[in-house]
C-alpha cells in the first residue's frame, strides 16, 4: 500500500503572534516551527499504523524552501520512509495543491492524506483541491480510518454526527482528531530519520489566486463586567437591554 | 454574469446560513451591477424556495439528478460547474458548512478561482482589486486576502450577519445537470445523527458546558438553562474526549468554530484551543467558582460561583422573563 501524507510547517502553538513591515508578514523572528499538529498527530500516524499492520510504503510530501527540511526530518522520526519537499515557496492553497498535485500524478498513491486544517492559516483546503486535480473521491473530517483489500471504510464528521463510508482507493481524505493517537519520535527515530531519503524536487508551472495584504491582531474583549452569584437575573437584564442577545 | 449562491435545505426550509449566504451575495452584486442566482439541490415546486427572493435571489437554479443525494463531493462539483457556466458566474458564495467544506475548495481548483473560506465580512471591491477577510492564526489574527483570479469563491462563516427578508421574488426553474458516465465511488454506509433542532453552527445562542460539570449525569441543569433560552448546546474538548458529550458538540480548535449571538460557558477554564472555536462570538458570557479561570479575561460578563447552584436559578430567571414579555 502506498501512502502520501502531505505535511505543513506551523509555528509552535505557544507562538506570540506578531506581524511586521506595516503588518503585511507574519514575524517569524524566535518562532519554533512544528509539523502541523493535523497533519502529524492524524494523517502520519493512521499511515504508519496502516502500514505497520497492512505493509507498504509512507511517504511524506511538503511545499516549501531549504529551511523547511528541518521540520520535514521531524515528521521522518515519526516513522515516515521518505520524503518529498517541492521547492517552492507555499503562497496559497491552490499553488500548493498544484505541486503536490504534479508530483502525485505519477506516483500511483492509494491514500492520499492531508490534516483538517493548517493552525496557522485554517484554511482546510489543500485535500479537497488535491482531490479534484486528481479527479479522485474525497472524504473531509476524517475520524477513523479502516482498509480492507482497496476498499477504505472511513468515519468523518457531518453536520451534527458523523457517518460512516465506504470508498475504493485510490482516495483522498482529511485527518481530524480520533484518527489516531500523537507518537513521541523516540532517539532510534530521530538518528535514523538523518538518513531517510529527503528528495527535492523542483517547482512546477501553477498559479497564485490569492494573496494576504494585511493582518490585523484580533481585538481583545473590553473588560469582563462580573454578575454577582447572588443576582442572576442581573444578567439576563444586561443580555437583553445591553448586548441585546435575547 | 449573475453572482451565484449555493443554498440548501434543512427539514423542508432553506437553511438559515443559506438565507444569509444569499443577502451577502445581493450585497457583492449590487455593487458589480448584477443579479443574484441561487442554485440549490431540490424540486422546483418546493414550497420554500420563495425565501431564496426574499432573501435577495432573482432567480433560483433547482438541481435535482438522484446521483447528488448521496452529496457526494466529486459529484457535486460537476453539477456546480455546470451551472456556473450556465449563469457565467465570476463570484460563487457558499456559507461555510460541513457540505461546502468538501465541496468549494473543490469548485475553486476545477474552476482556478481563488477562495476564500470562512470570510467574516464583506468582501471590498474597489474595480478589479477585490479582496475580503478570514481568521487565521486560530482566531488570533484577521488576514485580509487579495483575490486575483477573475473567478472568485467566497464560504461565509455562519452568523456574521443578520439575516434580512425584503419582499423580493425569484424566477424558480429547474436546470438539469449531466452527470452521464459518472458515478460517486463513495458509499454512505451509516449516518449517526442525533435528531436536534438547533444546528450548532448556526445557532445563535448557544449554552456550553465542561469538566467543571463533573460528569455526564449532571448537564440536565445545562440541558434546561438552553431550553430556557431556545439555545443549541455545546461542550469542550475534555468532556467530549471521554465521552460525557457527543463529538459534534466539542467547539474549539479541533472541534468547530461558531460564532453565536451569546456564547454562555459554564465550567470551562477557557484555554487557548477553545476559544479559538468560540471567540468569534458576539457576547461571551463565563460561569466558573475559579476566579482566576483565563476564560473570564476573554469574557463580556462573568458570574464566579457555584455553577450547580448560579445555572438553576440563570434558568428560572429567564422564564420568568420569557413569561413578563408576553
Amino acid at each position: 500500500m502506498k501512502i502520501l501524507v502531505c505535511i505543513s510547517k506551523a509555528p509552535d502553538t505557544t507562538t506570540k503572534i506578531a506581524f511586521k513591515d506595516n503588518d503585511t508578514r507574519f514575524n517569524e523572528d524566535n518562532v519554533q516551527y512544528i509539523v502541523n499538529p493535523y497533519d502529524e498527530w492524524y494523517a502520519l500516524v493512521r499511515a504508519l499504523e496502516l502500514k505497520e499492520s497492512l505493509g507498504g510504503n509512507v511517504t511524506i510530501i511538503n511545499v516549501g524552501p531549504a529551511d523547511n527540511d528541518a521540520v520535514i526530518r521531524k515528521a521522518l522520526a515519526i516513522g515516515a520512509d521518505d520524503a518529498v519537499r517541492i521547492d517552492a515557496d507555499p503562497s496559497d492553497a491552490y499553488y500548493v495543491a498544484e505541486q503536490i498535485a504534479h508530483h502525485a500524478k505519477s506516483g500511483n498513491y492509494d491514500l492520499i492524506m492531508t490534516g483538517k486544517e493548517t493552525i496557522n492559516y485554517n484554511g482546510a483546503s489543500i485535500g479537497a483541491m488535491l482531490a479534484e486535480l486528481l479527479d479522485l473521491p474525497f472524504v473531509s473530517l476524517a475520524t477513523k480510518l479502516e482498509m480492507s483489500g482497496n476498499t477504505a471504510t472511513i468515519e468523518h464528521d457531518i453536520d451534527g454526527g458523523t457517518e460512516v463510508v465506504e470508498c475504493t482507493t485510490p482516495l483522498v481524505l482529511s485527518a481530524n482528531k480520533g484518527m489516531a493517537e500523537a507518537r513521541i519520535p523516540n532517539m532510534r527515530g530521530i538518528m535514523a530519520a538523518r538518513t531517510k531519503p529527503l528528495t527535492v524536487v523542483p517547482v512546477a508551472n501553477a498559479e497564485v489566486l490569492t494573496s494576504i495584504k494585511n493582518y490585523q491582531l484580533a481585538a481583545g474583549r473590553v473588560d469582563c463586567k462580573y454578575i454577582s452569584a447572588d443576582k442572576p437575573e442581573e444578567l439576563i437584564d444586561l443580555l437583553h437591554n445591553v448586548a441585546k442577545v435575547i | 454574469m449573475s453572482v451565484l449562491v449555493i443554498a440548501e435545505l434543512s427539514k423542508g426550509k432553506i437553511k438559515k446560513a443559506s438565507l444569509e449566504a444569499t443577502n451577502y451575495a445581493a450585497k457583492i452584486a449590487s455593487q458589480l451591477s448584477t443579479t443574484v442566482t441561487a442554485v440549490i439541490i431540490a424540486k422546483a415546486g418546493e414550497a420554500s424556495l420563495g425565501d431564496l427572493g426574499k432573501a435577495g435571489a432573482s432567480k433560483v437554479l433547482c438541481i435535482s439528478n438522484e446521483k447528488l443525494a448521496s452529496q457526494d463531493s466529486q459529484l457535486m462539483t460537476k453539477a456546480l460547474e455546470q451551472a456556473v457556466a450556465a449563469e457565467s458566474a465570476d463570484v460563487i458564495v457558499f456559507s461555510h458548512d460541513f457540505t461546502s467544506k468538501a465541496v468549494a475548495p473543490r469548485l475553486a481548483a476545477k474552476l482556478k478561482a481563488g477562495f476564500v473560506p470562512a470570510a467574516v465580512g464583506y468582501p471590498s471591491i474597489e474595480g478589479s482589486a477585490f479582496s475580503v477577510k478570514k481568521n487565521v492564526f486560530s482566531g488570533k489574527a484577521i488576514a485580509d486576502y487579495v483575490i486575483h483570479s477573475t473567478k472568485k469563491i467566497i464560504a461565509l462563516l455562519p452568523n456574521s450577519f443578520p439575516v434580512t427578508l425584503g419582499d423580493g421574488s425569484a424566477e424558480v426553474v429547474d436546470f438539469s445537470v449531466n452527470l452521464d458516465g459518472i458515478e460517486s465511488r463513495i458509499k454512505v454506509k451509516e449516518v449517526k445523527k442525533e435528531s436536534n433542532e438547533l444546528s450548532l453552527p448556526e445557532a445563535e445562542l448557544v449554552v456550553s458546558a465542561g469538566r467543571g460539570m463533573k460528569g455526564p449525569e449532571n448537564w440536565g441543569i445545562v440541558e434546561d438553562l438552553a431550553k430556557s433560552l431556545g439555545a443549541a448546546t455545546a461542550c469542550s474538548r475534555p468532556v467530549s474526549d471521554i465521552g460525557w458529550r457527543p463529538h459534534h458538540e466539542h467547539v474549539g480548535q479541533t472541534g468547530i468554530a461558531i460564532r453565536p449571538n451569546l456564547y454562555i460557558a459554564i465550567g470551562i477554564s477557557g484555554a487557548i484551543q477553545h476559544l479559538a472555536g468560540v471567540n468569534g462570538s458576539k457576547t461571551i458570557v463565563v460561569i466558573n467558582k475559579d476566579p482566576e479561570a483565563p476564560f473570564f479575561k476573554a469574557a463580556d460578563y462573568g458570574i464566579v460561583g457555584d455553577a450547580f447552584e448560579i445555572v438553576p436559578k440563570l434558568t428560572a430567571a429567564i422564564k420568568q422573563f420569557k413569561a413578563n414579555q408576553h
